[in-house]
């Protein structure tokens, strides 16, 4: 029973942290050893579970088919590739309407860009399209386990927490303030939302 | 000769606690003396028992674990091959399948329910459904995750005055379902008595190829972000999570010519949903006993208050 590798969880991160992620690394030199990337809030993160809003696809692929996918949340953009070796959601991506509310199970990736600068991008292994409602319980639960991260951040002791502090820095207030937007969001939307929305 | 199996099967429960020896071996001893020397069954048994009883330096009546068990409760049940102690209402009797079996059937107390077998030929008295007793030496046992127990002949058996009510040890677990593993959707199983298991390319690992017979299944993952939790919904619980019942599943497979239509269509409309599940845990897995879309609109508020009073 125990013998089963056990399965990553899916972390809750919005997506202005997830894009700061720049820093990956793997637990052993196992050539199969699980990628992780490491969150600035301290945790590392091998899988994400993202829901917000699919604004725009693109098929960037010169030779086969390449999709891009643009997933909004309340702090930022997800960027989604897909190819020939993640089919389902490359047909996700080239079948669905846009915009519309999407679930995303997926692993960090980073590449280099020609300039130098380090982008980290959400490789999926599903999207589905969900609910405004699932959307919304996203936004509240990724909130609360971002403060947890946050609230542990100043723990002795806590190698992730060390190792973010050491790759990005003891700041971070961003993270705090993205939380509150997220969840400010919702009463903007409450007083500004009109019937026909 | 399954018969003698299960007579291996007490005598390795008898001495699991002192002789490193596999049931198989047991019943291989008992094989040469009951086969190839024609001793009686009983004969057999005693003298099996007699050379493990000298190689673990014991006397017979150590067997009878001398009252120093644990009293345990059913939830404490996690690993097999423990003597224990037990105080159980007899919840439910099944029909025995086998003739070495006495009475079977379902054990409850307040921390839930547990599976009983009592051998035939150790001459216990008969429990009562509905009744409660305290069971001395009883010996538990694992199986597929599943754990249960067994009633030995040390075991002792005291009807006692006690009421409570039975625990349904179910567990709630909730979070978003990531993935929905292989092996899911529209199955089939092997069609021989008992057997049940999941044909792969239309081999049962047990019984070769069969004419499988359909059966709807989800082996899913909810994850809250913290934990992961394996997830298994049957043929009914599947019905109400997807809004496919076996009939429609079948006609979708027949039109595309193809069973893994059924397990896409499935992932479609539930992947990247909340879901709280209830049901008892087998091994990894929980059994989805009943399930509920946490589709309610999201209350801000209390994280709110939170987040700006850090």
């Amino acid at each position: 029973m125990s013998n089963a590798p056990t399965r990553e969880v899916a972390r809750r991160v919005f997506a202005s942290e997830f894009n700061d992620a720049e820093f990956t690394f793997k637990e052993s030199d196992d050539e199969r050893a699980p990628l992780y990337a490491l969150l600035p809030t301290g945790e590392r993160a091998n899988r994400v579970f993202v829901v917000g809003t699919l604004t725009e696809t693109e098929d960037i692929g010169e030779d086969s088919e390449y999709w891009r996918g643009r997933v909004v949340d309340p702090t930022g953009t997800f960027f989604v590739y897909a190819g020939q070796y993640q089919p389902d959601a490359a047909s996700a991506l080239r079948e669905m309407e846009t915009p519309t509310y999407v679930a995303v199970v997926g692993k960090p990736r980073t590449f280099e860009t020609d300039d130098g600068s380090v982008n980290v991008s959400l490789r999926p292994e599903s999207i589905t399209p969900v609910s405004e409602a699932t959307r919304d319980r996203w936004v509240v639960e990724t909130a609360e386990r971002t403060m947890e991260r946050l609230g542990a951040f100043d723990e002795e002791g806590n190698e992730y927490v060390e190792r973010a502090r050491a790759e990005y820095g003891e700041d971070v207030s961003e993270y705090r303030q993205a939380v509150l937007q997220a969840l400010e969001d919702f009463d903007v939307q409450e007083t500004e939302s009109a019937p026909d929305a | 000769m399954s018969d003698l199996s299960d007579t291996a099967q007490e005598i390795h429960d008898e001495f699991s606690e002192h002789v490193d020896a596999t049931v198989d071996d047991v019943e291989e001893r008992l094989q040469t003396l009951v086969t190839e020397y024609k001793v009686p069954v009983d004969e057999a048994r005693r003298s099996v028992e007699n050379h493990y009883l000298d190689e673990a330096g014991l006397d017979r009546d150590d067997l009878a674990g001398g009252g120093g068990n644990e009293t345990v409760q059913v939830e404490d049940v996690d690993e097999p091959e423990q003597w224990v102690d037990l105080t159980a209402k007899v919840v439910e009797l099944w029909e025995p399948r086998s003739d070495s079996v006495g009475q079977v059937g379902l054990l409850g107390d307040p921390t839930g329910t547990i599976k009983f077998t009592k051998w035939a030929k150790s001459d216990l008295a008969n429990l009562e459904e509905g009744k409660t007793y305290r069971l001395g030496n009883v010996v538990t046992d694992e199986y597929e995750g599943r754990y249960s127990v067994k009633l030995n002949k040390t075991t002792s058996i005291e009807e006692v005055d006690e009421e409570f009510e039975v625990g349904d040890n179910e567990d709630e677990v909730e979070g978003a379902l990531v993935d929905i593993q292989s092996g899911s959707g529209l199955i089939k199983r092997c069609p021989e008595e008992d057997c049940t298991r999941v044909l792969q390319n239309g081999r049962c690992s047990e019984h070769g190829e069969v004419e499988g017979e359909f059966d709807l299944r989800i082996k899913g993952v909810l994850d809250d972000g913290r934990d992961v939790h394996e997830v298994i919904f049957d043929e009914e619980a599947t019905e109400a999570l997807t809004g496919i019942d076996l009939e429609a599943a079948k006609q979708m497979a027949k039109d595309a010519l193809d069973t893994t239509v059924v397990a896409d269509e499935m992932r479609s409309s539930i992947l990247g949903r909340y879901y709280r599940v209830t049901g008892p845990t087998f091994g990894r897995y929980v059994l989805a006993n009943d399930t509920e879309e946490l589709d309610a609109p999201a209350d801000p508020e209390a994280v709110l208050i939170k987040a700006r009073s850090i």
